[in-house]
């Protein structure tokens, strides 16, 4: 289409001076501040070259805290790339009220993450609903300190993460689902498939494009867990519940170690590119591998 | 193309008598017995009524943390609510509790400010992304293509990363505790812009031409004939935005630090400081804190889990 060539850079210019301020100039700065000494008490910081990095790979809580936000990702990715499928599945069935059923499942995705950290902070309580049913039902014998325990403190945060996130990508699977066309199924039910190898042969399978969505999607957001922790343990008790955020966070707004904590940053950013980049290469070579 | 869509037509038809074979059960001249009659249906009966059993046992793992709080928040001051085992419903249910900490908690001013930046960002972002992505799906200009490329990377960079430098800059440019300071840093997202680009691609490009002879510019044809048409992903992401600006804590957290700019997450969060073992007061304060996104949910939930549908499939 004929335009003068002016004409695209005024359509761009809002946007890309946005992003320009607050995401590539961010972007370099964060950068630079990771090679300097930058702190809100010394605003004109000297270059210290790697000596950030140097003292971050010293760092044992850097460490240990990197160990678990990876717990964090081994953990609740798999347990939201799965179990989402299973209450799509439950959802996508052709029942009266359904949609009402999805929209419980999907009210704590639209809550706001503190009245949820709240909700269950009060659930985990020594004397609170979550021991009673296990007592009741005989799993425990006396009541677990879920989150002031350094055993327990991880899990438990992560276990709201998996909880809050469940129907968001539920919604997700349910498109893919509802992609997926229904004679397949008529034929595997004239071949005698039971309701499960269904899913195992037809359901997954042709699913993979969503599952590889929410597989890149949940693993990012489980690198960046943050309000959870911050709501629930404050990271801790003793540092068990800390994530890389909440760290990079503690040392740059508690701590006012701003170079410090965007060498942390920096480092942050390498491990969630890695992330995106193994993921995808994993999924495309599965998926090249089901269809050949 | 009519050969084609006559095919598409006559395809399903072939399929409807196979479809009706593949299930001999549904017709009844086909069952021979007065049991087999009845089994089929009882199967039903059972498998409907364990989907409604699993449905409704789910439903409360998913609501049921809120209802404890709820009827947290509902008991008088005269009951326990750290006996054991856990009451699950109040004595004498009172809403003494909400009325209480309404008086400590500026609810209001909370609402108040979330919705102002919400509004402000979804508005931002409906004008910047729409306008950014026209050019980029109809419009051809040397660098287009690095264009972008550097605006879909921007979404490999966790703002995690970016919040040190952008608070150094928000504070050099006085923008700690206003709405700008907010809303600036959320004003344009590359997730919609690609969205918008997605849906201006659908549409054909004689809706261009034809308002460009009739002598429009290309703001009057971006504005005029385009933006109504794709008013459906607007929509979405108007939700997706919505959801983001209203339910954000970290940003909040590191620019505000006076009390009375506070959105309700920061809100709701100082309640636990506040109170600190007052579990009545943080139970009525939260409850009261999300009414409001409730209330929306249950009215605009279509549009809701639509938008989160083809928000996935597109991005």
């Amino acid at each position: 289409m004929k335009h003068r060539r002016i004409t695209p850079i005024m359509f761009l210019l809002p946007g890309c001076i946005i992003l320009g301020a607050f995401i590539f100039y961010p972007m370099i700065q964060a950068i630079w501040l990771s090679f300097t000494n930058y702190n809100m008490v010394q605003q004109n910081p000297d270059f210290v070259g790697v000596a950030n990095y140097k003292e971050l790979f010293a760092d044992a809580l850097f460490w240990k805290v990197l160990g678990q936000t990876l717990l964090y990702l081994i953990i609740a990715v798999p347990a939201l790339v799965f179990l989402p499928i299973f209450l799509a599945i439950l959802v996508n069935q052709q029942l009266k009220g359904i949609t009402f059923f999805r929209s419980i499942y999907y009210l704590p995705v639209v809550t706001s993450m503190v009245v949820v950290g709240i909700a269950w902070k009060w659930m985990y309580a020594d004397q609170g609903v979550l021991n009673y049913l296990l007592e009741t039902v005989g799993l425990i014998n006396e009541p677990i300190h879920w989150l002031t325990s350094t055993s327990t403190s991880l899990f438990a945060v992560m276990a709201v993460t998996v909880w809050k996130g469940l129907g968001y990508y539920m919604v997700i699977y349910l498109a893919g689902l509802q992609a997926i066309p229904s004679n397949l199924y008529e034929a595997a039910e004239i071949d005698g498939a039971s309701k499960w190898r269904q899913i195992i042969h037809i359901t997954i399978p042709l699913l993979m494009p969503s599952i590889m969505i929410v597989t890149i999607m949940s693993s990012i957001s489980a690198m960046k867990v943050f309000e959870e922790i911050y709501v629930m343990t404050q990271g801790g008790p003793l540092n068990s519940s800390m994530t890389l955020v909440y760290y990079i966070y503690n040392e740059a707004f508690e701590s006012l170690e701003m170079g410090f904590a965007s060498a942390a940053g920096v480092i942050l950013f390498i491990v969630t590119l890695m992330f995106s980049i193994v993921n995808i290469a994993f999924m495309n070579k599965r998926e090249q591998a089901m269809k050949g | 193309m009519e050969q084609n869509s006559g095919a598409l037509k006559q395809n399903p038809k072939p399929n409807v008598p196979i479809e009706d074979r593949q299930n001999p059960k549904s017709d009844p001249t086909v069952i021979k017995g007065p049991r087999k009659k009845t089994k089929p249906t009882q199967r039903k009966v059972i498998q409907k009524a364990a989907a409604y059993i699993t449905l409704i046992f789910v439903s409360l793992i998913m609501v049921g943390p809120f209802l404890w709080l709820l009827a947290t928040a509902l008991k008088s001051g005269s009951e326990n609510i750290f006996a054991y085992p856990p009451k699950f419903i109040p004595e004498s249910p009172t809403l003494s509790n909400f009325t209480a900490v309404l008086e400590y908690f500026p609810f209001f001013t909370y609402l108040m400010n979330s919705t102002i930046v919400a509004v402000l960002t979804v508005g931002a972002n409906l004008l910047f992304c729409s306008l950014a992505a026209y050019p980029l799906a109809r419009m051809n200009f040397r660098g287009k293509n690095i264009v972008f490329i550097l605006i879909i990377s921007t979404m490999m960079i966790p703002f995690q990363l970016l919040m040190i430098p952008i608070y150094i800059l928000a504070l050099n440019l006085g923008l700690q505790n206003t709405y700008l300071g907010l809303v600036l840093p959320h004003a344009t997202t590359a997730f919609g812009i690609f969205l918008m680009r997605q849906a201006f691609l659908t549409i054909p490009y004689e809706l261009d031409e034809s308002a460009r002879m009739d002598g429009a510019n290309a703001f009057q044809v971006w504005w005029k004939i385009l933006m109504p048409l794709v008013r459906p992903s607007l929509v979405t992401l108007a939700i997706f935005t919505f959801m983001m600006a209203w339910g954000d804590f970290l940003w909040p957290l590191i620019i505000l630090n006076d009390q009375s700019m506070y959105t309700l997450p920061l809100g709701v969060q100082s309640l636990q400081g506040n109170f600190s073992s007052n579990w009545r007061y943080i139970a009525a304060g939260s409850i009261i804190s999300v009414l409001p996104i409730i209330i929306v949910f249950a009215i605009l939930q279509r549009y809701f889990i639509a938008g989160a549908m083809k928000g996935a499939v597109k991005g």
